[in-house]
């Protein structure tokens, strides 16, 4: 019995939040290795376009429920999704036309790329303070739990609860559908392939008549895609403020980063690395730790380190991957 | 900025003209009161000071960017270190608080480096990942042990109004020096780790690094009282009270025209800004001196072909780690000199994108690779930050003057003060298209 308690303990707080973070940060690392593997720089403005699109979501979903269209059980939000996702292609495709496009021309150093970004970055976060202010926003309505503490607890029998919110199993499937989704275009539509193409060898690309152009603004809208989904999953599962979305870009960049720069796969792995040891480092296992032995008294919580300190977490995988494997674990480029 | 450093000739009064048109900024925002200046020498000076903080770390970042090529995004973590001096050097003693957990303090943190020390030895000696895991291990569990009691007797000593270990009551002046040392060994250990790596590895390196620094200053609360903030750190300069009340100061004040008061605010303010512009001098002579020797010309060297640098036996990692260090020594000044004009430390404060990506702003403005370029764009750039909170407001208070009041008016009213980023961006995206090599370009 206390095998089994300890077991839900973990999946309850530990499996359950990392897997539900690490669909977020993928989906985000898959957008930022995307953009790195066309358009070659690291995109400082990641987070805080994925911060403009949730916004926009968010507005969008307030609408809805003013005209009172729900989506019953689910979020509204997931209604309110393609709105978002097109407000943020056209944000992005206007300004790598009036931002990257020039230094793209110019065959300028990748450095000057990162920072035009951190120029868009302060441009999209002050657009997103201006259309929706800086406070805390919930925006998710619809069932709130698929499985609940006392239900589980009647069912079973253990002491141990078990918590599984919509919104947690909401983040893996879509994430799930979305990844499937863009790997059978990369790997099948000819699209997909020039993309890939182009990411592998840009003068072979161009030779067999690719329009570098149209690879581009296929990624940003991609990437707007991505942003978007990543952003409003992320704000359905805690709650939404600009802020935050500045602060997952080290998370997300870790991710990307750690699987291998512009490696799609990589991302995805690094997502779900990165996320699981943020949370079973700073989770206090002491819990767990009475269930599996009744008699030891552990002197403190067994918690590795504080939860402040998860970004710290990312960023010393960050370092240790690229120490002994300077570009991931899955082999990623490097310009 | 471009790919191409070597510039073409540049008109030689294009600086001079430039910092006169800064003077008279901050002349017309000390005398005249109208919608977009404030009329107040108080405030004008206020701005000035921050500004020519502003302008340390801006030179600063222009030794690693502007002379040796390196994308340091954790701007704000030097200068949140180099912001601890103050309190650890300049405050008084904490009655209990050494022995309630001093020595034992001393201890977890010699067993930590030590740890790292032997994990790294170990690892070099003898190829095996798993002894230096085991190492790890180990020295983390013996950390843990000696530190957890200690922090909490230490927070437990007075937790209402200290909680903390205290200073060491030696004059504010010399935690200066004692925040640029510390940032320095924090960028050693940063630098030794992190730059074989390539530049937006680095970037993104660096940013974690200075997220970690600010949230160890944010929950340490034995170190500097974390959130609780610490308060009234000693001042080098007058206090405005006791300026009030000194007679002599008082006819003083009014020979000239100004209330007590109001003089009181100027006085302690130029007495700021003499020590500031000191540090600015000291620092712009010792980097022009540095850059006219040889070692100047192997920095840019290195920054326009690390391949031919390394060609030639230049040791360019460590040449990397050597302008690295000293330009975060430079950043933990301003890091120092900050809190001690504030006279307030509060991590919450400490935001990148106001202490990181606000002074890469300045730099490339200003013109990277030349430390008056960088002055230059750190005055002007900290001057619009805070003049494009009145100017934004005013100006869409302007614009949605002719739409009926209602919901969209007032919110357009309200976010007008986020302008600012918007604003900062812009001129960034701006300069880096138009004018790459910034107002005042490298010689």
């Amino acid at each position: 019995m206390d095998i089994l308690n300890a077991l839900v303990a973990v999946l309850n707080f530990v499996f359950i939040p990392a897997a539900a973070y690490g669909a977020q940060l993928a989906l985000g690392a898959l957008g930022v290795t995307l953009i790195y593997a066309i358009l070659r720089f690291s995109n400082f403005a990641h987070g805080d376009t994925m911060a403009f699109g949730t916004a926009v979501t968010i507005l969008t979903t307030w609408g809805l429920q003013s005209l009172g269209v729900t989506l019953g059980v689910l979020p509204t939000a997931l209604l309110a999704l393609p709105v978002g996702i097109a407000a943020t292609a056209l944000l992005v495709l206007g300004t790598d036309r009036a931002v990257y496009r020039f230094y793209r021309a110019q065959k300028a150093a990748p450095i000057i790329f990162v920072m035009a970004s951190v120029g868009v970055m302060f441009v999209m976060n002050g657009l997103t303070r201006l259309i929706i202010g800086v406070d805390d926003q919930r925006f998710d309505d619809g069932a709130r739990f698929i499985i609940n503490v006392r239900d589980f607890r009647e069912w079973s029998g253990l002491t141990e609860g078990l918590a599984l919110r919509s919104t947690q199993a909401l983040t893996v499937i879509v994430t799930v559908i979305v990844c499937a989704a863009l790997f059978w275009f990369l790997n099948r539509t000819k699209s997909g392939k020039a993309m890939r193409a182009y990411s592998d060898n840009e003068d072979l690309a161009l030779l067999s008549g690719i329009d570098p152009e149209r690879v581009v603004r296929l990624t940003w809208i991609i990437g707007a895609g991505l942003m978007t989904i990543a952003g409003v999953l992320y704000g359905l599962d805690k709650s939404f403020r600009p802020f935050n979305y500045f602060q997952i870009l080290l998370p997300i960049f870790a991710a990307a980063i750690v699987g291998g720069l512009g490696n799609p796969v990589g991302a995805i792995a690094g997502g779900f690395l990165v996320a699981f040891s943020e949370v079973a480092v700073t989770y206090p296992w002491v819990k767990v730790a009475g269930y599996l032995f009744p008699d030891w008294q552990p002197g403190g919580l067994l918690q590795l380190l504080g939860t402040e300190y998860k970004f710290a977490v990312s960023f010393v995988i960050l370092i240790v991957v690229l120490l002994f494997r300077p570009t991931g674990l899955f082999r990623g480029k490097s310009v | 900025m471009s790919s191409n450093r070597q510039a073409a000739a540049s008109n030689p009064w294009r600086a001079p003209i430039l910092f006169a048109v800064l003077a008279v900024l901050f002349l017309l925002e000390g005398t005249v009161r109208n919608g977009m200046f404030s009329g107040s020498w108080n405030t004008s000076l206020a701005i000035l000071n921050m500004g020519l903080i502003s302008a340390i770390t801006a030179l600063g970042v222009n030794m690693q960017w502007g002379y040796a090529g390196l994308f340091n995004t954790g701007v704000v973590g030097f200068l949140a270190i180099g912001g601890l001096a103050p309190v650890l050097v300049s405050l008084p003693p904490v009655e209990g608080a050494w022995a309630a957990g001093g020595p034992r303090l001393i201890g977890a943190l010699a067993v930590g480096l030590g740890t790292l020390a032997l994990a790294k030895i170990a690892y070099t000696r003898t190829r095996r990942a798993w002894i230096m895991v085991l190492v790890l291990i180990g020295g983390f569990v013996a950390y843990r042990w000696l530190f957890d009691p200690a922090v909490t007797a230490i927070e437990a000593n007075d937790s209402a109004r200290t909680g903390n270990i205290g200073g060491l009551g030696l004059p504010v002046l010399l935690s200066w020096l004692v925040g640029g040392a510390f940032a320095a060994a924090a960028a050693w250990a940063v630098g030794k780790v992190a730059l074989g790596l390539r530049s937006d590895y680095l970037a993104i390196a660096t940013l974690g690094i200075g997220e970690i620094i600010v949230a160890v200053l944010r929950n340490e609360d034995w170190l500097a009282r974390g959130v609780k903030n610490v308060a009234a750190i000693p001042r080098p300069v007058p206090y405005e009270t006791d300026l009030q009340q000194n007679p002599a100061f008082v006819d003083f004040a009014t020979s000239w025209g100004f209330s007590a008061a109001e003089a009181s605010g100027i006085w302690v303010k130029l007495c700021y800004m003499s020590l500031f512009l000191v540090v600015l001098l000291l620092v712009i002579l010792l980097a022009e001196l540095a850059l006219k020797s040889p070692w100047g010309r192997m920095m840019r060297a290195i920054r326009d072909n690390e391949i031919a640098a390394e060609a030639m036996g230049k040791d360019v990692t460590a040449r990397h780690l050597q302008v690295f260090v000293l330009g975060s020594a430079v950043i933990g000044i301003a890091g120092a000199m900050m809190i001690t004009l504030d006279g307030l430390m509060a991590p919450n404060s400490y935001n990148p994108l106001r202490y990181t990506f606000l002074i890469w702003v300045m730099v490339v403005v200003g013109g990277s690779g030349n430390n008056w370029g960088a002055v230059l764009g750190a005055i002007l750039i900290w001057f619009l930050w805070i003049k494009v909170e009145v100017w934004g407001p005013n100006l869409i208070g302007a614009l949605v003057a002719p739409l009926p009041d209602g919901d969209i008016k007032a919110h357009l009213l309200n976010s007008a003060a986020h302008m600012r980023f918007i604003a900062m961006g812009l001129v960034l995206l701006l300069v880096l298209r138009f004018a790459p090599r910034g107002l005042v370009p490298e010689k």
